[in-house]
């Protein structure tokens, strides 16, 4: 059951570091409405609904109980993933080639301003017995994979540095960026030490924000835009979140997600095939880590690219022209949305200043945070 | 409709227990491992894993779904988890069935934990953040005033004494005697009901399920996989999920209107016109013993009022001409939230295969519905399962 | 068929007592924005009155106020100010607090219902407590009305309504 999925619309509301005028519902209602008009249908017409939530994001329990009256979808099915929002696509696409929906809606969305211990909210997903004791930053898990990654790869901090260089200049172009700014190697190595590696300014700082997704089936999603943006490919997978036993320094799962996602895509050349990139900056050194970890250049090698300019938006392998999470603000669970919009504004021709020229196939790539090893893809294309 | 065949071939579950020595990981391991031996296969026979998992402030971890994966079996795989409340448990074989329907994978196994002890002073306390943070948390409410309030409703709409509601403790604790992860199979009588502690008027102790620690898990996989692995596959015919507003004081409680719609869903698709008569085994998410009743109607097993008389009849006890909650239910067997859902699943697969053992309903089972409920009386989930 | 013996091990609370354990307090503080409904909703309560919004696709008057009707899916059209009295539309009563604790014997016991209120939609609740009446004389239909705090304490909370009491 080969059922093609499309991308309709993406509405959404942001991205800034605080929103104090609007509380949840009224910032998820707002991008709803961008996304349903934009595809000219009623909540009423869709068929299902996913939300990607976390409890402790929130603030509140059982979080899946409060996210449908802001989608239109009272009485619908709804269901909410506790994962990333690429994983909630993945979910969306299945739900559409199973049959059984025709028109899905995905929402997620940030209000991170609200959570005023967030770094308490990171070690509370920490294993209570053998990490949480320690009682260390949790950004020390992303030292313990920076540093490792460094040492088998040979990359060096001012490398990273010029990773937050590059978003951050990026996001510029962003309108909807909440994070840009113009900054030098030098400003970033200056910046406090959190988690050596890790300082200050390589984190991606948060912002608030709802980005909501309309897919449909292809003969729907023709009806209702003239030119969707299909989805070619989606994977994701887990290693595991022992700290003790995973393998440091080369995000395997976000190697096992886009095998997946290539598989169903046919992508053999990462490199040759697509032409933009918005993969996981949630740290600066994950960026090229996950360049390695998605094959586009082979391990040790992204640092090169980089180095020769190959990353920018001029390269041959533009990545994280949007400004990425460091340029844009971390969404929490909707980091990956904002990945995903990025690449339907792209491939249909929206992207204003930042617009790529001739582009056909963009990749997405997202992870879930310390202390998890989770990641998801998807491959987008507009023929 | 021309769905992929999902059926399920393999179930595992630990005991519900008050409080686990295992940790969360262990018991879902445990409940995994106990899941594939039954199928004989092995964690290489699996392409994807879905977890079920009720609310983090239990167990004391964010992202609980991460920290469970590793037990799970969830390691280098694809591996998501859905949160319904306490709809979660029937959501997991839905959740499941959307990844193999789909085409994408051959093979699911679906893991539902739950370790609720972690909790101090005491689970219910967990309760409080689900409420309304501005409107509702300030006047200091519990998990229990909720099923007060729509128990009281539910009676008063239709005339039912506490006595009537009662019986269905009665029914169900007596059942779970004979379910081997039961954590409260006991001989009670209703006057025992009517005598136990007054938690939150009408609702008393021996009305409720208590809080658990346990962990169950099932195989699903597409048709050409499950008549490899067995003679005796159980499909998953029908799926349904549906969700309330969250503005639940606007919503009269006497009736779960998301129920019969996530049980329309289910029923449709599983080519089911005539609930009432053609399901020959029920497995309604009993939570407190009026929900049995609640749900009942809300899954058109009989007419809106009606439930309370089918169990003083008769009709619902295992021997009776639609037995309801065969298991024990979440009254008898415990009630780890999400993994409670994956045993009311559970039970239908043993059902229906005809090795309930000593449970076992007489005739010759062949269709069977289960569900689950849960958030602020807003969600309903349902699974059709057939020979 | 389920094997007789299952796994997972039960500790009795004594042997909880013994066990090696490890305690966490987590300092997980949330500030939620309350946004434009609720922000008034509160700001209103500081002044002694409900305020509720209107919808005029479905001629609801809601509350608590949204700025969107999830049913219509369309913007509220205008405030709408509500009466403070009410009908019970269902009510419980406990001696169990929010922890598990039970409440003292000279504590009142806890009263929560949901009360309908007037000028509101049929049927719009809210969920609140009642007070100052026996519990035995509690019954759904009842007409209740709020009884606030002193003005100089109330400061745009749920709570400024300390309980519904029948008139």
């Amino acid at each position: 059951m080969n059922r093609r999925v499309g991308i309709v619309s993406m509405g959404y509301h942001g991205f800034s570091a605080v929103t104090p005028d609007l509380s949840y519902r009224e910032l998820v209602y707002l991008a709803a409405s961008k996304a349903y008009a934009a595809a000219g249908i009623e909540p009423q017409h869709v068929d299902m609904f996913i939300c990607a939530a976390e409890d402790f994001c929130e603030g509140y329990s059982i979080s899946d109980e409060y996210c449908n009256d802001q989608l239109g979808a009272v009485k619908k099915p709804v269901q909410t993933v506790c994962g990333e929002y690429l994983q909630a696509i993945g979910n969306a696409c299945m739900l559409i080639q199973s049959g059984l929906g025709k028109l899905v809606v995905v929402e997620a969305h940030s209000k991170a301003s609200n959570m005023k211990t967030h770094d308490d909210v990171l070690s509370f997903g920490m294993d209570p017995i053998w990490n949480r004791p320690l009682k260390v930053t949790p950004h020390f898990v992303a030292g313990l994979d920076m540093h490792r990654y460094l040492l088998d790869t040979g990359t060096t901090e001012e490398q990273c540095a010029a990773i937050v260089v590059k978003n951050k200049a990026n996001a510029m172009l962003n309108p909807s960026a909440a994070h840009a700014g113009r900054f030098t190697v030098a400003d970033v190595l200056r910046a406090e030490t959190v988690a050596w590696p890790v300082n200050r300014l390589s984190i991606a700082p948060r912002a608030d924000g709802c980005i909501v997704t309309v897919l449909a089936e292809e003969s729907l999603a023709r009806q209702l835009n003239s030119s969707p943006v299909w989805i070619t490919g989606t994977g994701w997978a887990t290693e595991t979140t022992a700290l003790e036993t995973r393998r440091w320094g080369s995000a395997p799962s976000a190697e096992i997600a886009s095998q997946m996602a290539y598989k169903e895509a046919g992508i053999t050349v990462p490199s040759q095939q697509i032409d933009l990139f918005e993969v996981d900056d949630s740290y600066a050194y994950r960026e090229l880590q996950a360049l390695e970890a998605l094959k586009v250049f082979g391990k040790g090698q992204a640092l090169h690219a980089l180095d020769e300019g190959r990353l920018g938006p001029t390269g041959d392998c533009p990545v994280n022209v949007s400004g990425g999470s460091l340029g844009v603000g971390h969404l929490l669970e909707a980091t990956g949305a904002q990945k995903l919009l990025e690449l339907f504004l792209q491939l249909s021709f929206k992207a204003g200043e930042r617009q790529l020229p001739d582009v056909t196939t963009g990749l997405a790539q997202a992870w879930r945070g310390v202390p998890t090893t989770t990641s998801a893809v998807v491959i987008c294309s507009n023929e | 409709m021309g769905y992929n065949k999902v059926a399920c071939v393999g179930a595992g579950i630990t005991r519900f227990v008050r409080r686990a020595k295992e940790t969360g990981r262990e018991l879902a391991w445990e409940a995994a491992k106990m899941a594939l031996d039954s199928a004989g296969m092995t964690l290489k026979d699996i392409d994807c894993v879905v977890m079920g998992t009720a609310p983090d402030a239990f167990d004391g971890v964010h992202m609980k779904g991460e920290y469970l994966a590793d037990g799970s079996g969830g390691f280098c795989k694809p591996y998501m988890r859905h949160f319904v409340g306490g709809g979660t448990g029937v959501f997991a074989p839905i959740h499941g069935w959307q990844h193999v329907a789909s085409g994408k994978f051959d093979t699911c196994l679906v893991v539902c934990e739950e370790k609720m002890s972690s909790t101090f002073p005491h689970p219910q306390g967990a309760f409080i953040t689900i409420f309304d943070h501005t409107t509702e948390q300030a006047l200091g409410p519990t998990l229990i005033w909720i099923f007060a309030l729509e128990m009281n409703r539910y009676m008063q709409r239709w005339g039912l004494s506490e006595r009537d509601v009662a019986k269905v403790s009665v029914q169900n604790k007596a059942n779970a005697i004979d379910h081997p992860a039961a954590q409260l199979g006991q001989k009670i009588t209703v006057e025992d009901v009517l005598n136990s502690e007054v938690l939150a008027w009408p609702v008393k102790r021996l009305d409720i399920s208590p809080a658990s620690d346990g962990a169950a898990a099932i195989i699903l996989t597409n048709e050409h996989k499950a008549r490899q692995v067995t003679d005796k596959p159980v499909w998953v015919s029908g799926v349904g999920w549906c969700l309330e507003t969250a503005y639940w004081a606007t919503r009269d409680l006497y009736y779960p209107v998301y129920v019969e719609k996530a049980a329309k869903m289910a029923y449709d698709m599983a080519g089911i016109r005539e609930p009432d008569k053609e399901i020959h085994v029920a497995e309604p998410y009993d939570p407190f013993d009026y929900k049995m009743l609640h749900h009942m109607e809300g899954l058109l097993l009989c007419k809106r009022g009606e439930a309370a008389k089918l169990v003083a009849d008769g009709v619902t006890a295992r021997t009776g001409r639609l037995p309801c909650c065969p298991s024990g239910g979440a009254l008898g067997v415990g009630n780890p939230i999400a993994a409670t859902g994956l045993m009311k699943i559970i039970e239908l697969f043993l059902q229906l295969r005809g090795e309930a053992g000593k449970r076992q309903i007489p005739g010759d089972p062949r269709v069977g519905v289960a569900q689950a409920w849960g958030d602020l009386m807003q969600v309903g989930t349902v699974v059709v399962m057939n020979r | 068929m389920l094997n007789e013996k299952l796994p997972g091990t039960p500790m009795s609370s004594e042997e909880f007592e013994k066990a090696i354990t490890i305690e966490d307090h987590p300092a997980l503080e949330y500030a939620w924005d309350d946004g434009v409904a609720i922000g008034r909703y509160l700001k209103e309560l500081k002044n002694g009155r409900i305020v509720a919004r209107t919808c005029s696709g479905c001629d609801r008057i809601m509350i608590p106020p949204r700025m969107f009707c999830e049913l219509c899916w369309r913007p509220t059209d205008e405030w709408h100010f509500v009466k403070d009295t009410g009908v019970v539309n269902t009510f419980a009563v406990t001696r169990v607090n929010w922890d598990a604790s039970r409440r003292g014997p000279n504590e009142p016991p806890l009263m929560p219902a949901v009360i309908e209120i007037d000028g509101a939609s049929k049927g719009m609740g809210i969920l609140h407590l009642l007070g100052d009446v026996d519990p035995k004389k509690v019954k759904i239909g009842m007409k209740v009305k709020a009884v606030w705090k002193p003005e100089k304490e109330r400061t745009g909370a749920i709570t400024d309504i300390k309980y519904f009491k029948p008139y």
